[in-house]
């Protein structure tokens, strides 16, 4: 197995030879070479068991969490590459610094209830949430948004918040109880606008949510709407939707 | 290398250690208190081991079972736990709970509905009624990242992949907290008025688990070395049901809620075994005959429920004996059946996560087959002593929650009633610990040479002349813990086992680690050693000391419950540099609780 050593400054390819057992994973070689040759490669995992998204990596170029892979999709004897996340800056071996994304949460507009029913509960029908509980499923692996070509390559990290907080935004958009109007910040801050739709982050969540069929490209439709003047006026003859926040 | 003055100092009211359920509870609590708060945690934000409960969040809210209610649940606590419970906590536990649950709710979180749109409440073993608040069987993740997304919006500091390694104590009330930056190695000094551990539980130090590394036991260690005391240490919980093939996923837990949903137990010639281990002290309330069982399912009043959810304890002991006679699957464990029980959308819709699972690492698709499971080490009931209303240890300044913290679970843990008790007790910690910086008038010190004692200890093995390597040690102590210190204990293999230890910790002395502080898992763990021996040390003194079978504790050698020990906690503390144990008296139970104990019909 070919693992890139290294940190900021330089790095490169280290072959580790590694007998292998029935069902391991790629994380399962990764810790016997920490046991046994490196003992300070760095890695980062916690639940192995793919439901604390920690392990992501590249492997064989392609993003994936590390615990999820097994050794018995690859060939016999043939060479495996393990590298860190590519759009994010290198803290050593496999371990990135992922704090764009601990940033961006904190810009996401909460969640703003309406009021409980008069017996004080809140209900809410299983049909409406089913579709949140989709975007719910995310373990913030954050492997979206390494393949983003927008972060990825375009390095726009400023002003792009990727697509585990577009889906963080429909999944508040689309609570029952939510009283708040996000467009403006799905636009303006989060700027959705310089997505083009490739569905990169789609093909590689581990979860499999339809990120961008059901994510994102509503969302755009949805800003579409809010500068389409007939759909404004419709809009306001029905009067659908709350005001902006 | 030597230790420089290469330090970050912060100044906080509250410093809470620890990330999971209970630890952001409190930060949560801590800064709407006022306080000026720090939450710590040893990985990234949202990662701790809470991310993996599966089943759900035990509250009596009576959306399903109009005649569940508080006393119900503080019945089955108390019972679950062979009543050596900390009454008045489970008393708090079962109170709050509902209120709990219906705030996260308030936060964001998506429960599963009932038809008339409340939250959906699902079985589990040893709960009377169906009780736990859930989303599919991955209601952990939806926990924790509906308090991480409350405790971003409150904008509190937190301090990640940074991992506390010892209290700092000034006449005797607490003071800070010394550790570094995973990801540089630096040191991190934490002067806190109040300081409330929340940082989980031991399990790592066992074979067969289903921690992650982060579970090993700092915060118990941490709490002893600053002179708090530690009670009911032999209590452990071995999950009935972890994964038991392929070897690289043994120990990955399989949610209660696959046997809460009609899943059953078999052994290796089809017969569902668990009828023929229910205890004296559940008869009257569990079904003898797979008939009975069965129509429970549909008609819980008239029906007594399946042997199959039985506790926790009494589960794993039953496989345990199965397997032990030679009944049990070809990869040595026993079959769990939900696919002749339930239809495939009905389990892809209400176990996602648990089809994901075995899909994705055994190859097994659990709508056609059956699952190989076994018992797997998954929490410890013990831990630090606390004052039930406050939370605070017996140091002064020093608050615990969570799996940390001892005395809700008595011997043994109903499942459902961890995610709960780290919201209840979160919360309440986070409250005392506000209050009492706010009460705090004096200055925080913190001794120069003290800390550079410590950062010198810390760096020690990078310097040593030793070779020995951090990994090895820690895999045989759990090799010594799973063969000695396991399900069934007897004192000469306890005793063995504390020889072990003893050789252990003299090896983890020559430990020596290469590479430099950034980010370096072979440091990390050489440091994780010293609290994960700790704990297999008091885990193992207080199973000798405990001459009687209760709860997750069996003693081949004392096989019988005792009655007498059931009025006394095994407390563990510090003295002089070795651990020291007593017994101790419970505290007396009122009665008006002692009545809510008797059979009900």
């Amino acid at each position: 197995m070919r693992v890139f050593r290294g940190d900021a400054s330089r790095g490169s390819f280290r072959e580790y030879r590694v007998e292998t057992d029935q069902g391991m994973v790629v994380l399962d070689v990764i810790h016997r070479i920490q046991a046994t040759q490196a003992s300070d490669l760095a890695c980062r995992w916690n639940c192995k068991a793919g439901k604390c998204g920690s392990c992501s990596a590249e492997i064989n170029g392609k993003p994936r969490l590390m615990c999820m892979t097994r050794m018995n999709t690859f060939a016999e004897g043939a060479p495996i590459t393990v590298a860190p996340i590519r759009a994010f800056p290198l803290i050593r071996d496999l371990v990135t610094d992922v704090s764009y994304n601990y940033e961006k949460a904190k810009t996401v507009p909460p969640l703003r209830l309406k009021p409980p029913d008069p017996d004080g509960r809140y209900r809410m029908m299983q049909e409406d949430i089913d579709r949140i509980q989709e975007f719910h499923k995310c373990i913030e692996c954050f492997l979206c948004q390494d393949v983003c070509h927008v972060i990825r390559d375009h390095d726009l990290k400023r002003q792009f918040a990727g697509p585990r907080f577009f889906i963080k935004v429909a999944a508040l958009d689309m609570h029952p109880l939510d009283t708040r109007n996000r467009t403006e910040f799905v636009a303006r801050e989060a700027g959705i606008g310089l997505c083009n739709v490739t569905k990169c982050c789609t093909e590689v969540c581990p979860e499999g949510i339809h990120i961008t069929d059901n994510g994102i490209i509503p969302m755009k439709e949805r800003r579409a709407d809010d500068y389409d003047p007939i759909v404004w006026l419709l809009r306001k003859f029905r009067g659908q939707r709350p005001e902006p926040a | 290398m030597i230790a420089r003055p290469d330090r970050d100092e912060r100044e906080y009211d509250v410093v809470v250690v620890g990330a999971g359920g209970a630890g952001i509870r409190a930060a949560i609590e801590a800064k709407a208190q006022g306080a000026r708060t720090a939450l710590v945690c040893k990985s990234l934000f949202g990662k701790a081991h809470t991310v993996m409960a599966e089943g759900g969040i035990a509250a009596a809210l009576r959306n399903v079972w109009k005649e569940d209610g508080w006393d119900v649940h503080f019945r089955d606590t108390m019972r679950g736990g062979k009543l050596l419970n900390s009454w008045r906590m489970a008393q708090l536990h079962a109170l709050e709970a509902p209120d709990r649950v219906l705030e996260l709710e308030e936060w964001g979180a998506m429960f599963d509905r009932t038809p008339d749109g409340l939250i959906l409440q699902r079985d589990f073993g040893g709960h009377r009624y169906a009780r736990l608040a859930h989303v599919g069987d991955r209601t952990g993740l939806e926990m924790i990242r509906t308090l991480q997304n409350r405790a971003v919006e409150l904008g509190i500091d937190v301090l990640m992949e940074c991992t506390m390694q010892r209290l700092l104590v000034d006449d005797g009330r607490i003071a800070g907290a010394f550790g570094y930056w995973r990801q540089t190695g630096r040191f991190v000094l934490l002067r806190g008025k109040a300081i409330v551990l929340a940082t989980g539980g031991a399990g790592k130090a066992w074979k067969v688990t289903s921690n992650s590394w982060e579970y090993t036991g700092d915060g118990m260690t941490m709490a002893l070395d600053a002179g708090a005391d530690l009670i009911d240490m032999e209590f452990v919980q071995f999950h009935p049901t972890g994964m038991v093939w392929p070897p690289s996923v043994r120990g990955i837990l399989v949610t209660e809620g696959v046997r809460g949903d009609g899943g059953t137990l078999k052994n290796r010639d089809g017969e569902r075994f668990m009828f023929r281990y229910i205890p004296e002290f559940f008869r009257a309330e569990t079904a003898d005959n797979e008939a009975e069982a069965d129509r429970w399912y549909e008609d819980k009043k008239n029906n007594r429920r399946t042997a199959d959810l039985l506790p926790r304890d009494e589960v794993a002991r039953a496989i345990n004996s199965e397997i032990k006679a030679g009944r049990g699957s070809p990869h040595g464990g026993v079959f769990l059946d939900i696919c002749t029980r339930r239809p495939a959308d009905y389990i892809r819709r209400r176990l996602p996560s648990m089809y994901h699972q075995f899909k994705e690492l055994a190859g097994v698709d659990i709508t056609k087959e059956v699952m190989e499971v076994g018992p797997t080490c998954h929490y410890v009931m013990g831990g630090v002593r606390v004052d039930a209303d406050t939370t605070q240890s017996t140091v002064s300044g020093l608050f615990a929650a969570g799996e940390v913290a001892g005395g809700m679970h008595g011997s043994n843990r109903l499942g459902g009633n961890s995610l709960s008790d780290l919201l209840v007790f979160g919360r309440r910690a986070g409250l005392h610990a506000a209050l009492h910086a706010k009460d705090f008038g004096g200055r925080l010190a913190a001794d120069r040479a003290q800390l550079e004692a410590i950062a010198r200890e810390l760096l020690e093995p990078f310097t040593r002349s030793g070779n020995e390597n951090p990994y090895a040690i820690q895999a045989d102590l759990q090799e010594a813990m799973q063969d000695l210190v396991g399900i069934i204990r007897t004192e000469t293999e306890l005793r063995h086992a504390l020889r072990k230890i003893e050789a252990l910790k003299d090896r983890a002395k020559k430990v020596r680690i290469g590479g430099g502080r950034t980010y370096n898992p072979g440091w990390h763990t050489a440091l994780d050693l010293q609290s994960l021996l700790t704990v297999a040390e008091c885990v193992t003194l207080a199973a000798i000391e405990r001459t009687e079978s209760r709860g997750s504790h069996t003693r081949d050698d004392y096989p019988k419950t005792d009655a007498e020990w059931g009025k006394a906690n095994v407390v563990v503390r510090q003295k002089n540099g070795t651990i020291q144990f007593t017994r101790e008296p419970l505290p007396e139970m009122p009665a008006e609780l002692r009545g809510l104990l008797e059979e009900k019909k």
